[in-house]
């Protein structure tokens, strides 16, 4: 049966049900329809993260593409050394793709990221974030944001949220982009042109985690939503040095267009515990982030 | 052909050789040689492989292993901090069965920072799954490498195999070295095949997921099981290379003068030509002694060394190196296969502290000694500054008690 | 040379083949059961786009069609859809 949404994301599955994860997981989901985008000639490493569980435990996998698991700190550096090989034989048109949790990217696997990122090799780094340590349960992360509670930031995190595809974007590297699983056809342009680039391309995207965010398991969309409507998540990409917003978050560069900060923060029971004090100040953060990426926007 | 090269370049020559495709490596003294030896050969063109200059060497193996996952052959080397960085990948390596052929420049662990050679680095990681072989001198680095490569790849074996030479005496130490080409080895060294896996795009899988205890270890018996029959293969690859070219090790050890020796020291690496040269003074003096230089530390020739030992008057071992608390590593271990022999294991040369053939012949007499007081210690240290652990501690013990 | 047996690479190492129900029959998890009207359905598919198990298929008839075995009842499904054609009921 044919359908318009098919030309665009195939019918096709390469992530077969029946998984581990956890009932309305933003891994899962975002691990199928990167599968639907990028199709069958691609390979898969992931590192120890809630994926690592979530395609099933031995002898069986839910995923139809060739998966190579490995320890936490060494995704990048894996994914270089199959890059370099398959070029090296001849192996045209593949994907290698990074599939790592915030955890394996912007802490343990930094230094890995940072090396392959400035080496430069042909592959697709996705980093999917459910800012905190979700598979080992919820302790926070380098990208658990300002004032969340995790296990081990039970009374908030202090910290402010690591920018990793800023860091990255320093790299110089040809593609950078964010993506929410609210807008999946932005998610899958933004993988299918990463694709299309030759050279090191990174792609972060928010995960919101049912378990670990505190909110119902249907609501891992919503959630998505109100993270780029509210303007705490923004939607751009920065091709060949070139900023640029994408989707909705275009027209919410003004500031009246973006839905209150609080509604974003109210869904989710990591922030239960936050004042009216503490909300205001959050509105605050991202209205200066949202100031600065204006000033950085216009200055290009 | 004939090269004057230190043991590091030599190490490249047989990268080289063995048509090695992908290089993933970090500097680390003493063994930069050997991966900027290798960037010239794949700059100039006369390799045709890739280079991944890696950011760390925990880096290096995870490139090795994913290069070798996609089927492609290759190399890289490491020594003391760098190879105890990397350690966790090398338990990857080995649990995901891939011929991987990494050399180690072993050398002393900090603090304090030193870049001389003991062999407590690479011993410490004698557990894992890796097959270890302990070179003496730059030809057997060369030779070794080729050797490696066949075992590794060999479908009985199918483990990673880190090939072991002394800092400075032999990385840096340049000797004659028969070279040999791509061409001369092709058939001793075929193509890698695919096995036991290669990424494909057509029956895709896993690898590496969650497994349950109930499956488990099945996994860690088939190690083993290879790691027994490793030894078969070493031998074979051993006696086909003499054949072929010349030139062979022994096997899994190799003896000098022990026929009808009563007496057998043991050592490992560079010191056994000293030792060699110490065996050929004692001889004169009247002793009876021969030399066993162990070449392969994993799978360990416990039935060969069994039966080589078993009836000799005393066997002392020199271990240059120690497991803190227990005793000299290759001590321990001989000892557990001997009954009834008299073992001596003496502590020697740790942080890179000469041993020379006198101090060889000093211990040996020692040995002789403290077999003949019948009160044999587990181990001794060798040439410690006493004075100074006096200020220390107050006392000196030769033989710590445990 | 020794003795040739014949060696099966592939059980050397934990390698694991695609299959459905890696986690068994999920089904089970549920509390809450989607069932989709197909009245007010609008075959956007919208459901089928989110679904994190994969759990929704299309029929012939471009219908969103839901494989009890598998899917956990998260509500993603009936949460998304545009027309409210799909109800969350209890087990």
């Amino acid at each position: 049966m044919s359908h318009p949404l098919f030309k665009t994301v195939p019918k096709e599955e390469y992530f077969l049900p029946g998984t581990p994860a956890c009932p309305g997981c933003p891994a899962a989901l975002g691990l199928r329809l990167l599968l639907k985008a990028l199709g069958p000639r691609t390979v898969l490493v992931i590192p120890a993260s809630c994926s690592s569980i979530i395609q099933g435990a031995y002898p069986k996998t839910a995923i139809k593409v060739p998966l190579i698991n490995i320890a936490f700190a060494a995704s990048a550096a894996t994914a270089s050394g199959i890059a370099e090989a398959l070029e090296l034989k001849g192996v045209k048109d593949v994907n290698i793709v990074v599939w790592a949790g915030d955890g394996g990217t912007a802490d343990i696997g930094l230094q890995g990221l940072s090396g392959a990122a400035e080496r430069g090799h042909n592959i697709i780094y996705v980093c999917y974030d459910n800012e905190a340590y979700m598979n080992t349960g919820i302790q926070r992360s380098g990208a658990t944001p300002y004032m969340a509670w995790t296990t081990t930031t039970p009374t908030g995190k202090r910290e402010k949220k690591k920018d990793v595809p800023l860091i990255v974007a320093m790299h110089k590297i040809p593609y950078v982009a964010t993506a929410s699983l609210a807008y999946p056809h932005d998610y899958i342009m933004k993988l299918r042109k990463a694709a299309r680039k030759k050279g090191f391309k990174y792609i972060h995207l928010l995960a919101p985690c049912p378990p670990g965010w505190r909110f119902d398991s249907s609501k891992t969309i919503e959630i998505s939503r109100l993270a780029v409507e509210t303007g705490m998540w923004i939607l751009y990409e920065i091709e060949d040095g070139e900023f640029r917003l994408t989707g909705p978050s275009k027209a919410l560069i003004d500031k009246s267009k973006r839905k209150p900060v609080e509604l974003y923060i109210r869904a989710q029971g990591r922030f239960s515990h936050l004042t009216q004090e503490d909300i205001a100040e959050l509105q605050k953060v991202v209205d200066e982030e949202w100031e600065w990426l204006k000033r950085w926007f216009e200055a290009k | 052909m004939k090269m004057v090269l230190t043991g590091n370049y030599a190490a490249a020559y047989a990268a080289k050789a063995a048509r090695v495709e992908v290089v993933s490596a970090y500097p680390i003294t003493p063994q930069t040689q050997v991966v900027e030896k290798l960037s010239e050969f794949i700059e100039k063109g006369e390799m045709k492989a890739k280079f991944i200059r890696v950011e760390s060497e925990h880096s290096a193996m995870a490139a090795c292993i994913g290069a070798a996952m996609a089927g492609a052959r290759v190399f890289t080397a490491t020594s003391a901090h760098g190879l105890i960085y990397m350690s966790e990948m090398l338990w990857w390596a080995a649990g995901a069965r891939l011929p991987i052929v990494m050399g180690v420049v072993t050398r002393a662990m900090a603090p304090p920072w030193s870049i001389w050679s003991d062999h407590c680095d690479m011993l410490s990681l004698r557990d894992i799954g890796w097959i270890i072989f302990f070179c003496e001198n730059a030809q057997e680095v060369f030779d070794s490498i080729i050797q490696a490569y066949r075992v590794a790849e060999d479908e009985r074996v199918l483990l990673p195999v880190m090939v072991s030479w002394d800092a400075f005496q032999t990385s840096h130490t340049a000797e004659p070295v028969n070279v040999l080409t791509e061409k001369d080895i092709a058939e001793y060294l075929p193509d890698r095949r695919p096995i036991p896996y290669v990424i494909n795009f057509d029956k895709p899988f896993t690898h590496g997921s969650l497994c349950y205890p109930d499956k488990y270890m099945e996994f860690r018996y088939l190690i083993d099981y290879s790691m027994s029959k490793a030894k078969e293969v070493i031998k074979e690859a051993d006696e086909e290379y003499g054949k072929l070219f010349g030139r062979k090790y022994g096997g899994l050890f190799e003896e000098y003068r022990c026929s009808d020796a009563e007496a057998v020291i043991v050592t490992m690496g560079a010191i056994s030509g000293d030792a060699k040269y110490a065996v050929d003074l004692l001889r004169e003096k009247g002793y009876r002694v021969g030399l066993l230089r162990l070449r392969v530390i994993r799978p360990f020739p416990a039935s060969e060394l069994k039966e080589k030992l078993s009836s000799r008057k005393i066997v002392c071992v020199i271990d240059r190196n120690i497991s803190l608390g227990r005793g000299g590593v290759m001590g321990v271990e001989i000892k557990a296969l001997l009954r009834d022999v008299p073992v001596v294991d003496i502590v020697a040369g740790i942080g890179g502290r000469d041993i020379s053939y006198v101090d060889i012949i000093k211990m040996f007499e020692k040995a002789l000694k403290i077999v003949e007081s019948g009160e044999i210690p587990e181990y001794l240290w060798y040439g410690v500054n006493v004075e100074y652990i006096k200020k220390a501690v107050g006392e000196y013990y030769e033989s710590p008690s445990i | 040379m020794t003795s040739r047996r014949k060696i099966e690479h592939e059980l050397l190492t934990p390698i694991s083949r695609p299959n459905e129900g890696s986690a068994g029959l999920t089904g089970f998890w549920r509390v809450f059961k989607p069932i989709i009207d197909k009245n007010r359905c609008k075959k956007c598919l919208l459901c089928w786009l989110y679904c994190p198990e994969a759990a929704i298929t299309v029929d012939e008839k471009g219908y969103p069609t839901i494989n009890y075995d598998y899917c956990k009842g998260c509500g993603i499904c009936a949460n998304e859809c545009p027309v409210k054609a799909i109800r969350m009921v209890e087990e």
